[in-house]
């Protein structure tokens, strides 16, 4: 036997453990990814489906100040709730990282239970605490802050809530995971070296998490650009975000070349993104989700 | 005639642009405990893994038993292997994986159990069975890979610096033991270590390795009294290189011509003409140091400094070239001063004329 | 030197209060007699015996439960042969077809949801049932490749040469040695991805048809519409569940950490 035998044959039955992600990758994300591509140029058709006429008009469409508008006030809302997570989520994982390894198992184990909770529960317990004369009012007039009914429900502010709880352990996690990895005798030598608490913070801790929080940013801010879901629930029809216009398109209206446009249009923002996440972070598994 | 086990013919390995073994030829005779002793990096283990069959080599051949091996997969091999870092599987108890070897060869259950027992007397770790790898020590760890691997009786069992992760004193102890068991055993050991030290003490020849290829093969004897090559005598012997010219010394040894005087060498059975380059290679602790005082042989020098380890007193002696000849005496005390001129000078015998292939 | 851990303590203590909040008042409210659930009426577990006897609730049940077995399933098969493949077989396209595998769980859900319904119309994937399987298996692949991708770069090589050298196939030493090895990371990754497909939503909505309701599905619906504490039922009994599940895997995290 040769060792060209060999090679050949072994090759052969390992081939066939890679086949199955090779084929499924193809075929259900590049194959549906490329015809939503070649998609957004078709034209639609008359009635119902679409026709092979190439066409840009889906994506000049897209700017009609409506569409636009939708794009803008979905970056606008992903930008401020993933601001707000990071401003809430990274104390929590640096000082997560501080705790004792006992403690540290214990508050990461009560971070996973809801992350693991249907997300909609979740979102059903703030529709309890802020519908009139719900929780949040009960507990504000009990005290005589307010005189009646906030009415909260519904309104922007309610769906920033509802993303920046949803999507704070993604940042937490993230953080924590750098934080961990940190060597805390570093920030003792900058102390050590003259460094006040906050310098040693802003020159060492900070730079040294910097990692963690960029990748957290990025795991939130995709996908708040796409859970349209929250703002159904929490916004009613007040904030329509580009996941709505989507799926009204796609199911409603039934124009699918422009649902694809509009898709594509949010998939290049997303690539974008990810793009920079493993440029900056130079990160390529999601440790911090895991 | 040696009863011979395995033969290594011309084999070639190379990792990408790296060339790991340059066309390496060895014998094993059977029964037999060879070291392969070289520095890292100079493809001991990559030898190893051929002849395990975990590697295949780009060119060169195999031959165990008289049969060409060199393609067939481990699996398919009559030998066995110590890993360095011992690879017991964690998830199995030290029973499964001593017994791991036998159940694949579908042996009863009742045989694996009696042999594995055997096995673990043999390496003193009788009761323990039933741990699992990470509730044994280093050393017990160390028990278990080899008792894993000689259950199967093996042709040859490869060992891959399997002392390296212990601590000294546990080491010398297992040196003793992993002697006595190749003994007791009778199986050939082809035994992988950088320590000229635990390749001097066990093996029965001695392969130093460089660069990919045998500099040296011979009995530990020859490998530290009789030096091929400057790089076997400053790896394995620690000996200090000097470099000359040949001349003549009139009493049958030959003399070497050095800006810091003159000394001799015994020839052997070499032949170096007058007025071409000689290396000699001579241990530290054979050379004789005095003060200065107008001798007619021997090389000048400074005392440069002194330290003491190891039970030993090292006196560096800077020559006039600038060379730099470490000398050893027992103790710590010695009458000269840092500073001081002084003359090194040997029997004739000592010094080992080697061919100069660089450090 | 006391005080200086006091206040992030606290942080980390007040929101993760805040964080189980909605979830308890959902449980609570779960136990309210009245049908209007702002209103606190009495206790009761009337609404308890309610969700047993809704049928459509039972059926959504079964569908995601059903679903999501099948998902981290599959997911689990081409998760673990992929990762495992990869590290074995070097094809150049390795690193480009990880990548791609992954974006399902990068990529905004709309997006994939939008992607599937367009591509399983075209090449003819019914929707309902199987347009679902084979939706949630996709985004739940990533979470088992990234499990035992993870897992298998902190493996020893060596385990599987020592059990080649000691007589075993390439097989036989996957079946013997690499496959007990993962089989925390496999079963961590399946725990996930059927978490995720059991709390999918936006997936789900685009493949579904009015056959295959699953529970987020139907909870979504009521949530749109109108809940009664029936709602509120279920919810606590899908957390019982989750708490079921988060404390096995963290005792097989746990088990797995202790073997190494």
């Amino acid at each position: 036997m040769t060792e060209n035998t060999r090679k050949a044959r072994g090759l052969r039955a390992i081939h066939l453990t890679v086949l199955p992600i090779y084929l499924t990758t193809l075929l259900f994300v590049v194959g549906p990814m490329a015809y939503m591509i070649a998609l957004s140029f078709m034209t639609r058709a008359e009635r119902w489906g679409v026709t092979a006429v190439f066409t840009i008009d889906n994506y000049i469409n897209i700017f009609q100040p409506i569409y636009l508008n939708t794009f803008v006030q979905s970056i606008r809302l992903a930008l401020l709730s993933t601001a707000l997570i990071a401003l809430f989520g990274y104390p929590f994982g640096y000082f997560m990282a501080k705790l004792s390894p006992k403690w540290r198992k214990a508050v990461s184990f009560l971070l996973i239970v809801p992350f693991w909770t249907s997300s909609l529960m979740r979102l059903y317990g703030w529709i309890i605490i802020f519908r009139a004369n719900g929780t949040l009012d009960g507990i504000l007039m009990g005290l005589g802050i307010t005189g009646e009914p906030l009415r909260l429900l519904y309104t922007y502010p309610a769906v920033v809530v509802g993303m920046v709880y949803v999507l704070v352990p993604f940042m937490i996690f993230a953080v924590y995971s750098s934080a961990e990895k940190m060597d805390w005798s570093l920030v003792e030598a900058a102390r050590d070296l003259g460094a006040s608490r906050l310098q040693a913070f802003l020159t060492v801790s900070l730079k040294l998490t910097l990692p963690g929080l960029l990748s957290g940013v990025i795991l939130t801010f995709i996908p708040s650009m796409g859970l349209f879901f929250i703002a159904d629930i929490l916004g009613g029809n007040k904030v329509v975000l580009v996941g709505s216009v989507i799926q009204e398109q796609l199911m409603r209206s039934r124009n699918w070349p422009f649902a694809a446009a509009l898709a594509a249009m949010l998939m290049l923002m997303t690539t974008l993104f990810i793009y920079l996440y493993r440029k900056i972070t130079k990160v390529k598994d999601l440790e911090g989700l895991l | 005639m040696n009863d011979i086990i395995l033969e290594l013919r011309g084999v070639k390995k190379s990792f990408g642009q790296t060339e790991v073994l340059m066309g390496i030829d060895l014998t094993v005779n059977r029964g037999e405990f060879i070291t392969l002793l070289g520095p890292s990096g100079c493809g001991k283990t990559t030898t190893l893994r051929i002849i395990s069959g975990l590697d295949m080599p780009d060119g060169g051949s195999i031959i165990l038993e008289g049969r060409d091996v060199t393609y067939i997969e481990p699996d398919k091999r009559d030998v066995n292997m110590v890993f360095q870092n011992y690879a017991l599987f964690p998830h199995m108890s030290v029973e499964e994986n001593i017994g791991y070897g036998l159940k694949l060869k579908k042996r009863p259950r009742r045989e694996i159990s009696d042999e594995v027992e055997a096995a673990l007397l043999l390496v003193q770790l009788e009761g323990y069975g039933k741990r699992r790898p990470n509730e044994l020590s280093g050393g017990q760890r160390q028990r278990v890979a080899i008792a894993r691997a000689i259950v199967n009786k093996p042709k040859i069992l490869l060992l891959d610096e399997p002392l390296g992760a212990l601590d000294l004193q546990l080491r010398r102890q297992m040196q003793i033991e992993l002697k006595r068991l190749q003994k007791q055993l009778g199986i050939t050991f082809i035994y992988i270590t950088h320590d000229q030290e635990e390749a001097l003490n066990m093996s029965d020849r001695v392969a130093v390795m460089r660069e990919g290829r045998f500099e040296q093969i011979g009995s530990p004897a020859q490998i530290y009294d009789e030096p091929k090559t400057t790089f076997v005598a400053a790896f394995v012997g620690n000996a200090n290189i000097i470099a000359g010219i040949a001349g003549e010394s009139g009493d049958g040894n030959i003399a070497m011509l050095h800006s810091g005087g003159s000394v001799r060498a015994a020839l052997r059975d070499k032949t170096v003409p007058h007025g071409q380059l000689l290396t000699l290679a001579i241990r530290s602790e054979q050379i004789e140091i005095a003060r200065d005082s107008g001798q007619e042989s021997g090389l000048r020098g400074i005392v440069k400094e002194k330290s003491f380890a190891g039970g030993m007193l090292r006196i560096a002696v800077e020559l006039g070239s600038g060379e730099e000849i470490i000398v050893s005496r027992h103790g710590i005390n010695s009458a000269l001063k840092e500073g001081e001129r002084v003359v090194l000078d040997w029997a004739p015998g000592d010094a080992v004329p080697v061919e100069d292939v660089g450090p | 030197m006391k005080n200086r851990t006091v206040l992030p303590n606290l942080y980390i203590g007040v929101l993760l209060a805040l964080t189980y909040v909605p979830i308890l008042l959902v449980i609570i409210y779960s136990f309210n007699a009245s049908r209007i659930s702002s209103m606190w009426s009495g206790f009761s577990i009337s609404w308890y015996g309610a969700l047993l006897r809704d049928r459509s609730i039972f059926d959504a049940l079964r569908n995601s439960v059903v679903l999501a077995t099948l998902a981290s399933v599959c997911a689990a098969v081409v998760g673990t042969l992929g990762a495992v493949g990869m590290s074995r077989v070097k094809w150049k396209a390795n690193g480009a077809v990880e990548y791609i595998s992954i974006l399902p769980i990068m990529i905004p859900e709309i997006i994939l949801g939008m992607v599937f319904i367009v591509f399983f119309a075209l090449i003819g994937i019914p929707f309902g049932f199987p347009a679902l399987v084979v939706g949630h298996t996709m985004f739940c692949i990533p979470y088992v490749f990234l499990m035992v991708k993870a897992r298998l770069a902190g493996m020893d090589k060596s385990y599987i040469e020592a059990a080649k050298d000691l007589g075993a196939s390439e097989l036989r030493a996957f079946y013997d040695i690499t496959f007990p090895l993962l089989r925390p990371a496999i079963i961590s990754g399946m725990l996930l991805s059927f978490a995720m497909s059991m709390d999918d939503v936006i997936i789900s909505m685009f493949l579904t048809n009015a056959e295959s309701n699953t529970l987020p599905l139907k909870i979504y619906t009521q949530l749109r519409t109108g809940v009664t504490p029936k709602t509120n039922a279920l919810c606590a009994l899908m957390f019982a569940f989750t708490l079921l599940m988060g404390g096995l895997s963290f005792w097989v995290g746990r088990r797995a950490q202790n073997r190494d």
